[in-house]
C-alpha cells in the first residue's frame, strides 16, 4: 500500500513536471487522414510546444463535433450546407488543405486501357449499360477487344466523402443521374454491390470479372488497379494523376467562402473526378492561446506542409489558391 | 435452564450482527440484476429519444418501406428486417445440425485423447475477431463459393427460384455461410455441456432395453438434451441477428429484397456500421437509430417467440422421455 502511495505521489509529480504541452483535437473526414498526421508528426518537430489529436471518424462525425465546439477545428470531404452552417453558434470558416482524385477501375480480360466519357459512366452506373462490348463504351475504344460479358457495378457501402466526389461528377455530367439519384455520401444506387471501404471495393473488383467500381487515386496506385482515362470538360481523355488534380484545381472557380466543387473543371489537361477536402475552423476563436497555436499551424501548413501533399498522393493547391487561403488564415481572430 | 440454552444459538443467528452478510449479498445480487435490466431499459430509450424525427415522419411506413435514399431523406428498413432475418435462419439452419453432430460426436463417440485438443480448436473458432472472418470471406470463401459450390447448387437446384439469377459471389447465402461459421463455436460447446450433462444412467438403461448406439443417442440422449440443444440455438440466433462486420463484408450491401439467395442483400446492423459515420442530417441519422430500434425489438422479439417455442416442445419432449 505504501509503495503504491509513493509510485501514485512520482506519477503525480512526473506530470506536473512535464512542460505545459497544449493539446489541439481535430475530428472528421478520413480521406485526409495520412495527410494530416504526417502535417502535425513534422510540425512536431517545429514547436514542440503544442501536440495535435486527429480522430479519423469520417466527414459527418468532423462536422457534427466542430458544430457543437467538442474539437478545435474538422475535417470534410464535401462542403457543409448552409442550414448545417447555420447550426453552427459562430461563423465558421472552410479551410481547403488538398484535392484528390477518384479513379474508375475495372476488371476485364487482360484489362486494357479504357477510355471513358461521362454519359457512358453514368449510364453503366444507372444500370443502363450491362454489356462490356456495348456500342457506348465500344465507340470510345476503337481496336480494344471488348468481351460479350456482363457488367458488375461495384460502389462504396458505407458513407464516404469519395462517393460523394463520384456522384457529384455524374450528377454534373447527367441530367438522368441528378434526377434519380443525385450526390451525398451515400445515395441510393440503381444498381450493382456495396463494398466496403476502399478495400472492400478494390477487392469486389479483382475478384469478379467484368466489374467496374471507383477507389481513390492513391488507393488504386498501390494497389496495381488499372484505372480509365476519363473525358474531361474539353474533350481530351485524361488519365488521373497529380498534375491532371492540380490542372483542375486551377480551373476551377473558387468562391470566396472556398466552398467549391471541382468535378469537371475547365482546363485541357483538368481530369474531371476530384474533389478538395477542408479544415473547418471559427472565425473567433474561443481559447486566446490555443487559436494562435492553430493560426501558426496553418500557415505552416499552407507554406511548407504543401511540399509533403504530393508524396502522399494529394494534390497541393495551386500559388494562386495558396496565397487566398493564407490571406483568409490570416483574418482568423483569437 | 433449557429453554435459555435452546434461545441462545437461535437469538444469535437472528442477530443483526449474524445477519449483515446475508442482506448485503442480498442487496448486491439484486443490483447486480437490476443493472443489467437497467442497461437495456436505457439502451432502448436513448435509440427512442434519438429516432423521435424518423418515428414522427414516418410512422408504421417505415417498418414496410423498402425505400432507403438518404439525398430525399425516404428511409424505409424492410429490405433490412429480411436479410437480418434471412441471414440469421440461413446461418441456423447451416450451423445447428453441424454443430449438435460435432458435440454427440466429442461426447459419444470421440476416443478420449482425441476430444480436448477438438474442443480447443472449437474454442479458439469464437475467439477469431469478426473483422478476420469477413477478410478471409472476401478473399477466400467467396471465390471458392462462386465458382464451385454455387455453380453446382445453380445446375443441380438451379429450377427453385432460392438458386436463380446471376452469381456474384458476395449475397445473402455467403452472408449466411459466414455467420453460421461464427456461431459454430457457441452452439457446439453449449450442446456439448448439455449432452454432458445427461446422466449415464439414461444410456444404460436404453442399452438395457436392448437399444442401439444410434437408438441410445436418439432416445435417451438427445430427448433428454433437447430443451438445453434449444437453448444453444437460440444463444447463436442471439449473434447471429447481431453479427456486423463480417456479415457486411460479403453479404453485398444492397438494400433489396430477391428471391434468390445468390442476390445480395443487407442487414440492420451492417447498415448503421457503414453509414452512421457520414450520417450529418439529423433525419438521416434519427433514421439510422431507429433502425438500431427495430433491431433492439427484433432480437427481444425472437427471443421472446424462441422461450414460446421451447416451453411447448419441451411439454411434448418430457412425455416422450417419459
Amino acid at each position: 500500500m505504501k509503495s503504491l502511495l509513493t509510485l501514485l505521489s512520482f506519477a503525480a509529480l512526473g506530470v506536473a513536471a512535464a512542460p505545459a504541452q497544449m493539446l489541439i483535437n481535430g475530428a472528421g473526414s478520413t480521406f485526409a487522414a495520412p495527410l494530416y498526421t504526417k502535417w502535425f508528426s513534422e510540425y512536431a518537430k517545429v514547436d514542440p510546444s503544442v501536440r495535435f489529436n486527429y480522430q479519423a471518424i469520417g466527414s459527418g462525425g468532423g462536422k457534427k463535433q466542430i458544430t457543437s465546439e467538442t474539437v478545435d477545428f474538422g475535417g470534410t470531404d464535401g462542403p457543409m450546407s448552409d442550414a448545417e452552417l447555420a447550426a453552427a453558434p459562430r461563423p465558421l470558416w472552410h479551410i481547403p488543405t488538398a484535392a484528390g482524385a477518384v479513379v474508375v477501375s475495372y476488371n476485364i480480360p487482360g484489362n486494357p486501357a479504357l477510355k471513358l466519357d461521362g454519359p457512358t459512366l453514368a449510364d453503366i452506373f444507372l444500370g443502363k449499360v450491362t454489356k462490356w462490348n456495348d456500342p457506348e463504351i465500344a465507340g470510345q475504344n476503337s481496336g480494344v477487344g471488348l468481351p460479350n460479358a456482363d457488367i458488375v457495378v461495384v460502389h462504396r457501402s458505407d458513407g464516404s466523402g469519395t462517393t460523394y466526389i463520384f456522384t457529384d461528377y455524374l450528377s454534373s455530367v447527367s441530367a438522368e443521374w441528378k434526377a434519380k439519384v443525385d450526390k451525398g455520401t451515400a445515395v441510393q444506387w440503381p444498381a450493382g454491390l456495396g463494398g466496403k471501404g476502399n478495400a472492400g471495393v478494390a477487392g469486389q473488383i479483382k475478384q469478379s470479372t467484368g466489374a467496374i467500381g471507383y477507389v481513390e487515386l492513391a488507393y488504386a496506385k498501390e494497389n496495381n488497379l488499372p484505372f480509365a482515362d476519363i473525358k474531361n470538360a474539353a474533350g481530351a481523355y485524361i488519365t488521373p494523376s497529380i498534375e491532371s488534380v492540380v490542372a483542375a484545381l486551377a480551373g476551377a472557380t473558387i468562391p470566396d467562402d472556398f466552398r467549391f466543387s471541382m468535378v469537371n473543371a475547365p482546363g485541357d489537361t483538368a481530369y474531371p473526378i476530384a474533389g478538395a477536402t477542408w479544415m473547418l475552423v471559427y472565425q473567433q476563436q474561443k481559447d486566446h492561446d490555443k487559436g494562435e497555436k492553430l493560426v501558426q499551424f496553418l500557415k505552416w501548413a499552407f507554406t511548407d506542409g504543401q511540399k509533403l501533399a504530393s508524396a502522399l498522393a494529394y494534390a497541393p493547391l495551386p500559388d494562386a489558391v495558396q496565397a487566398r487561403v493564407l490571406d483568409r488564415i490570416n483574418q482568423i481572430k483569437y | 435452564m433449557a429453554s435459555l440454552v435452546e434461545s441462545v444459538p437461535a437469538s444469535a443467528l437472528r442477530s443483526p450482527g449474524r445477519r449483515w452478510p446475508d442482506g448485503s449479498f442480498r442487496l448486491l445480487a439484486i443490483l447486480a440484476a437490476a443493472t443489467i435490466l437497467a442497461l437495456i431499459v436505457l439502451v432502448g430509450w436513448v435509440l427512442y429519444i434519438g429516432s423521435g424525427d424518423s418515428i414522427h415522419k414516418f410512422g408504421w411506413r417505415f417498418l414496410v418501406s423498402s425505400q432507403w435514399d438518404p439525398v430525399t431523406e425516404i428511409y424505409g428498413a424492410l429490405p433490412f428486417i429480411y436479410g437480418t432475418l434471412l441471414s440469421s435462419v440461413i446461418a441456423l439452419v447451416i450451423a445447428v445440425p453441424l454443430g449438435v453432430a460435432t458435440a454427440l460426436f466429442l461426447t459419444e463417440m470421440a476416443p478420449q485423447w482425441m476430444r480436448q485438443p477438438v474442443v480447443t480448436v472449437i474454442e479458439m473458432l469464437a475467439a477469431v475477431p469478426s473483422v478476420i472472418f469477413g477478410l478471409w470471406g472476401i478473399f477466400v470463401m467467396i471465390p471458392w463459393l462462386r465458382d464451385h459450390l454455387f455453380q453446382w447448387l445453380k445446375s443441380t437446384l438451379g429450377w427453385l427460384p432460392l438458386f436463380s439469377g446471376p452469381v456474384y459471389g458476395v449475397s445473402m447465402l455467403a452472408g449466411g455461410i459466414i455467420v453460421a461459421i461464427m456461431i459454430l463455436p457457441i452452439i457446439t460447446s453449449v450442446s456439448r455441456e448439455i449432452l454432458r450433462s445427461v446422466p449415464n444412467l439414461q444410456r444404460e438403461a436404453a442399452y438395457a432395453l436392448g437399444a442401439t448406439h444410434w437408438e441410445v443417442i436418439r432416445i435417451a440422449v438427445l430427448g433428454y438434451a433437447r430443451r438445453g440443444i434449444f437453448g444453444a440455438a437460440i444463444l447463436g440466433l442471439g449473434r447471429a441477428l447481431g453479427e456486423t462486420m463480417a456479415v457486411t463484408m460479403v453479404i453485398g450491401n444492397r438494400p433489396e429484397i430477391s428471391r434468390s439467395l445468390f442476390a445480395p442483400g443487407y442487414t440492420l446492423a451492417s447498415v448503421v456500421a457503414n453509414e452512421f459515420t457520414e450520417a450529418s442530417s439529423p433525419m438521416y441519422l434519427s433514421s439510422l437509430m431507429e433502425i438500431g430500434l427495430v433491431l433492439l425489438g427484433l432480437t427481444i422479439l425472437v427471443n421472446v417467440l424462441a422461450q414460446i417455442m421451447l416451453r411447448t416442445l419441451t411439454g411434448s419432449g418430457t412425455r416422450k422421455v417419459a
